[in-house]
């Protein structure tokens, strides 16, 4: 079943100049992108720096304006919903970010960070709440008391953890994680992504990954695509991406990818010197006159490519 | 026989909290010869940029003690009064740090803060300055360096912020330079550019690298040689061959098997129990590593361990190494990639 699609999704964000301040261009961060997620997958979501990925998530979860295009959630247009009536839907979508250190308001108890969505909508008397906010600490591996404490009280992997929790309270069926683990240490990340993967099962979520981790995004995700300058460049199962790479971005960023095996590695910045030369030689067959990459076309049931 | 350029003998370094000092880098002792990159890593706390600071002296000496020998052309480092250091620092040893937006002058031009470095130890006139400095963006591969020279750092990108970062680091052909997690905030396509940057640079001038970083990845494309530290101490050390075929000690292993790849795919990933205790908390004997490794009996460890030899230049702290194997926990033991290769 199809729990997420986004259809030809625009986020044009105004450029404004000139003594007036008026808008004297646009940053296309989203230009023209579409996919879908099926319920109960974990759809990872890759590219440059600035390439539009946060920009993409947020616009789910209402943080941006849609320029143009669907946002189609269970069939229904969030992009065309006012704040009043997407406010249902807020609870089926949740968002978690990059950064634990920032993310927490460090003047807030865990009891008071975990409870806030739930308060938005629910009238639970304090020690329901307070019983809730402990399930979901459980579930999270932290301790009951720790309701009493603060964000600085934590290590980087339990910070994410509390964020996770509060994610979780309203019982939502996608999580948009932005770049969960980027901050934190190997063997943290390795915690959180693992506890990620349990959630997943026990309450059948389903997720929109963004990384630039290419090993994680890997490891978390059946399906993917790869963004470059506001636009889908590649879309497929998580193997064919990394096994058989066709766009020429694509085909960078896996070289990119550094390999545990010191034997390959005077191969590999050979490939990679290629590579940008090819990218150079052949960049009229992946880009228009402007630079934008082409749509996708279907190469097989699966695997799309922004090809000519 | 490979030339040394930099010589750390029983270094440590410790940082007074109350009125005790507590030491975050302790009997450290590791060669980087001319032409090689040596990786330092080790989990967030234990002690790697403690180490590049001493190095380069940058800790606040009122708060820092360092003992031991640092040896850097016949000359003890930590001998050298500021003037002496001044003259070292900068010229002979460069330094990339963790975070450049920091590290940079927000209200200078790019152009201006590599001019300044070459300003402080050179007598150049100012349109060789100039030339020099275009010179040295265009070795860092910077697309415009007449523009990026008149730029100030929020105006670059990361990836752009940080080869200015490097460029100001190799302006005066460093024989050694310290790069603190160069590439940990930038995304891969650029992570690679740099890295690769590194070393061709290196093949001109033959400067020694030391690396630090916690993505051991990273250590297996570039390093020749691997420092791993934990809890202040070196656990390990070997040429990276030599470790990511045979790696001996458990915190290696476990930092090994903790990263997604390729042989681990989709498989349930090995997580460290516990965290790095505080500098304060760090037992002065005893295996620091055994509190993360609870199934390991105690009698396995060494009372004081010390740093063997097990042939090949490679050195393992403690005989627990002997003893250790993944607890059948979940997949880790059965999918453990240090035992596959
Ligand atoms: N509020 C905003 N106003 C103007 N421009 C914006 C805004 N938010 C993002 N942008 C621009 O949109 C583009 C896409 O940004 P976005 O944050 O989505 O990138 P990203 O792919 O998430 O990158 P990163 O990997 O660095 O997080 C960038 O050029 C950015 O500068
Ligand atoms: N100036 C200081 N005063 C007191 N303690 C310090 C000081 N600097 C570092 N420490 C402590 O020394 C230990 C080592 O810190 P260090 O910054 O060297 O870690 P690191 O290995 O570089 O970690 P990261 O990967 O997070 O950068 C930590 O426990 C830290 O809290
Ligand atoms: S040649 Fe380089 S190292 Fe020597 S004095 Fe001039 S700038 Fe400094
Ligand atoms: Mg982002
Ligand atoms: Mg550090």
């Amino acid at each position: 079943m199809t729990l997420l699609k986004l259809d030809n999704l625009k986020v044009h964000f105004p450029i404004r100049g000139g003594f007036f301040r008026r808008v004297v261009d646009h940053v296309k961060a989203v230009d023209g992108v579409s996919f879908e997620l099926q319920q109960g997958e974990t759809y990872g979501l890759v590219g440059e720096s600035g390439s539009g990925k946060s920009t993409t998530g947020k616009a789910v979860v209402k943080l941006n304006e849609v320029t143009s295009g669907q946002i189609l959630f269970e069939g229904r247009d969030l992009a065309s919903l006012s704040r009043r009536e997407i406010k249902p839907f807020r609870k089926d979508i949740q968002m978690i970010f990059q950064d634990p250190y920032s993310s927490l308001n460090p003047k807030k108890r865990v009891l008071d960070i975990i409870a806030e969505p739930l308060r938005n909508f629910e009238r639970l008397s304090p020690s329901e709440e307070k019983k809730i906010v402990q399930d979901f600490l459980d579930k999270v591996g932290l301790s009951p008391e720790s309701i009493h404490k603060y964000p600085h009280e934590f290590s980087g992997g339990q910070r994410q953890r509390i964020g996770i929790a509060r994610s979780l309270t309203l019982k939502p069926k996608l999580i948009i994680a932005d770049e969960p683990v980027s901050a934190l240490d190997v063997s943290v990340q390795a915690q959180v992504l693992n506890f990620l993967q349990d959630l997943q099962q026990e309450f059948n979520l389903t997720y929109l990954f963004v990384g630039h981790d290419l090993g994680v995004i890997r490891h978390m995700c059946d399906r993917m695509g790869v963004m470059y300058r506001g636009r889908l460049v590649e879309e497929g199962k998580s193997e064919e991406i990394y096994e058989n790479p066709q766009h020429i971005y694509t085909k960078r960023l896996i070289a990119a990818i550094p390999d545990l095996e010191p034997e390959v590695r005077e191969d590999k910045v050979q490939l990679r010197k290629k590579l940008t030369s090819e990218y150079e030689s052949t960049y009229s067959k992946y880009f228009d006159e402007n630079g934008r990459a082409y749509d996708l076309k279907p190469i097989s049931s699966t695997h799309r490519v922004a090809l000519q | 026989m490979k030339k040394a350029i930099l010589q750390i003998e029983n270094l440590t370094t410790s940082f007074r909290i109350g009125n005790k000092y507590h030491a975050a880098v302790d009997d450290v002792s590791f060669t980087v010869n001319e032409n090689e990159i040596v990786a330092v890593v080790g989990e967030s706390g234990c002690g790697k940029s403690a180490l590049a600071l001493s190095i380069m002296q940058l800790h606040n000496k009122q708060r820092t003690k360092s003992e031991g020998n640092i040896n850097y052309k016949g000359q003890n480092l930590l001998k050298l009064n500021d003037v002496q250091m001044n003259k070292v620092r900068g010229k002979e040893l460069g330094m990339i740090f963790q975070e450049p937006l920091t590290a940079l002058n927000p209200l200078m031009t790019i152009g201006k803060q590599i001019e300044e470095n070459l300003d402080y130890h050179t007598e150049l006139s100012s349109a060789e300055k100039k030339n020099r400095t275009i010179e040295l963006l265009t070795q860092v591969g910077i697309p415009y360096p007449e523009r990026t020279y008149k730029q100030y750092p929020h105006e670059l990108s990361g990836g752009m912020r940080q080869r200015a970062m490097i460029s100001i680091a190799i302006a005066c052909n460093p024989a050694l330079v310290i790069a603190d997690e160069p590439t940990t905030a930038l995304d891969v396509t650029i992570q690679a550019q740099i890295l690769d940057l590194l070393k061709d640079i290196q093949s001109r001038t033959k400067m020694g690298i030391i690396l630090i970083t916690h993505d051991l990845s990273v250590v297996a494309e570039v390093a020749d040689r691997i420092v791993v530290m934990y809890a202040g101490q070196v656990v390990e050390t070997g040429s990276v061959k030599e470790i990511f075929n045979n790696p001996l000690h458990p915190y290696t292993r476990s930092l090994l098997n903790s990263i997604p790849s390729a042989a681990n795919e989709k498989n349930r990933l090995h997580v460290i129990e516990g965290i790095v205790p505080s500098i304060a908390k760090m037992d002065r004997i005893g295996c620091r590593f055994q509190d993360r490794i609870p199934w390991i009996p105690k009698h396995a460890h060494e009372e004081t361990p010390r740093l063997h030899e097990v042939g090949n230049g490679h050195f393992v702290r403690c005989t627990c190494y002997k003893a250790f194997y993944f607890q059948a926990e979940g997949d880790a033991s059965a999918h453990d990639i240090t035992k596959i290769r």
